[in-house]
């Protein structure tokens, strides 16, 4: 809809399907993504949201279907370049302080322009934990901290799984924050959530992963639902 | 647009990954040691066990240390990803710009520079408690230096197909100690060879060129394992 003819989306899936032992967690399922715009994926529990983001992020390979990021068939190189992942685990090491964890991440990624890995704990209101040991975060400290590593990400394409979970009130307007801004800057986002809390107010798509692993949003499994 | 980052090279990978795993270590220093003072016990009970009989310590002197070497190296084997898995760090791993491969590589030698190295350091004064011929420690030392990074190298293959698997310390040396053996038959047996005023080059050659191999091959089947532990 507001893809432009000459620009492919950021991220584009067709007849997405994952199963388990021959029992189907989701899909066939189509989705896309563009620059400037969040994709909500809303489910209950189990109904395979994150096995959704394992998928696109590449560590799960799907059952049926392509994936497309940037106009291109996913792989190494384009995920590596494009995608940023938000996971269940932290990937954060409790034996190294906050600074230390995000250097490494750092190291590892790569790091967007002009960013550098003190501000990203000011921005999720870590300021003066830098040298705390991740051992003795809250839980949900610790989300904040891997929220600091998606920000500081060169990626443009945030996959996020459960970006609320464990945060405060003032943690989801963070979060609602950071990816406004992430958005406007010509990023995206995938966010999944089971429902409860508010999305940010930003250009968003939807997909309902229903229980039995069916996307059910009427006919169509994208909803392209403009909010705000 | 987002302005452009910094997509990091090899090296750049590298070293984070490397002064990680060091500061990880200081952190932890005291289970650092643990593998060294096994090693030590080892071969202070068997020592111990050969009673005082110097010419029959002589003559197992370089297989038990390279026995106490191996096992101290198992005993570590478990952790090499373990943490790295349970904590979501594998699954960075994976986006990172560089191939899975390289930082399989690179955690395996940080891993062989700080539990095989320092016994390999010691490895002298063992041998003096041993009492092993003098002109045989510099073949022990080349035997260790070749084969304790293979050890490292076969053994990370085995703690990644075991990742995913709870409790599986006990698991990973019965899978592991078999492919261990044709490495301990020549690492041994080059010091054997020459107690016995043959050549031991033979041998080391062999260890060299599967040193070699190893460093090609190894760390790609263990990326492999990786991918499918993690999926």
């Amino acid at each position: 809809m507001l893809n432009s003819s000459n620009t492919p989306p950021l991220l584009a899936a067709h007849g997405l399907a994952f199963s388990r032992n021959d029992e189907p967690v989701f899909g066939p399922l189509d989705l896309q993504v563009d620059a400037g715009e969040a994709l909500l994926v809303q489910g209950d529990n189990g109904a395979g949201k994150t096995t959704l983001l394992r998928v696109l992020a590449g560590l799960l390979r799907p059952g049926s279907g392509t994936i497309q990021i940037d106009g291109r068939p996913a792989g190494h190189r384009e995920r590596a370049q494009f995608v940023a992942y938000l996971s269940h685990l932290p990937g954060l090491k409790p034996d190294l302080d906050t600074l230390e964890n995000l250097n490494f991440l750092c190291g590892l990624h790569g790091r967007r322009a002009r960013q550098m890995p003190g501000n990203a704990l000011a921005i999720v209101g870590l300021a003066g934990f830098e040298n705390t040991l991740v051992r003795q975060l809250s839980a949900g400290q610790k989300r904040r901290l891997a929220l600091a590593r998606i920000w500081l990400s060169p990626a443009p394409l945030w996959l996020l799984d459960e970006p609320y979970a464990n945060l405060d009130l003032d943690g989801i307007n963070l979060v609602n924050r950071m990816i406004s801004a992430h958005l406007r800057s010509g990023g995206a986002a995938l966010v999944t959530t089971h429902g409860a809390y508010a999305a940010p107010p930003v250009r968003t798509r939807l997909v309902h992963l229903g229980g039995a692993g069916q996307a059910v949003a009427g006919q169509s499994p994208v909803l392209p639902e403009v909010r705000a | 647009m987002i302005a452009p980052g910094t997509e990091p090279g090899l090296w750049q990978t590298a070293r984070a990954l490397a002064g990680r795993d060091l500061r990880l270590l200081w952190r932890r220093r005291g289970d650092a040691l643990q593998p060294l003072l096994f090693a030590l016990l080892v071969v202070v009970l068997f020592a111990l066990a050969l009673g005082r009989d110097p010419p029959l310590m002589a003559k197992v002197a370089a297989a038990v240390l390279w026995l106490a070497v191996l096992l101290a190296g198992q005993l570590s084997l478990d952790s090499l990803f373990r943490s790295d898995a349970e904590d979501g760090s594998l699954e960075q791993w994976l986006l990172a710009p560089v191939p899975l491969a390289w930082l399989v590589l690179v955690r395996v030698l940080v891993h062989w520079a700080t539990t095989a190295l320092p016994m390999i350091v010691v490895a002298p004064l063992l041998a003096e408690m041993l009492h092993l011929p003098h002109d045989q420690l510099p073949i022990l030392l080349a035997s260790l230096l070749l084969g304790t990074p293979l050890l490292s190298l076969i053994g990370g293959v085995v703690a990644a197909l075991t990742v995913s698997i709870r409790r599986s310390g006990i698991l990973v040396a019965l899978l592991a100690l078999p492919l261990f053996v044709p490495v301990l038959v020549f690492g041994a047996g080059s010091v054997a060879a020459a107690a016995r005023g043959q050549d031991p080059v033979g041998a080391l050659l062999l260890l060299g060129a599967g040193l070699v191999v190893a460093l090609v091959l190894a760390p790609l089947a263990t990326a492999a394992a990786i991918r499918i532990s993690l999926s």
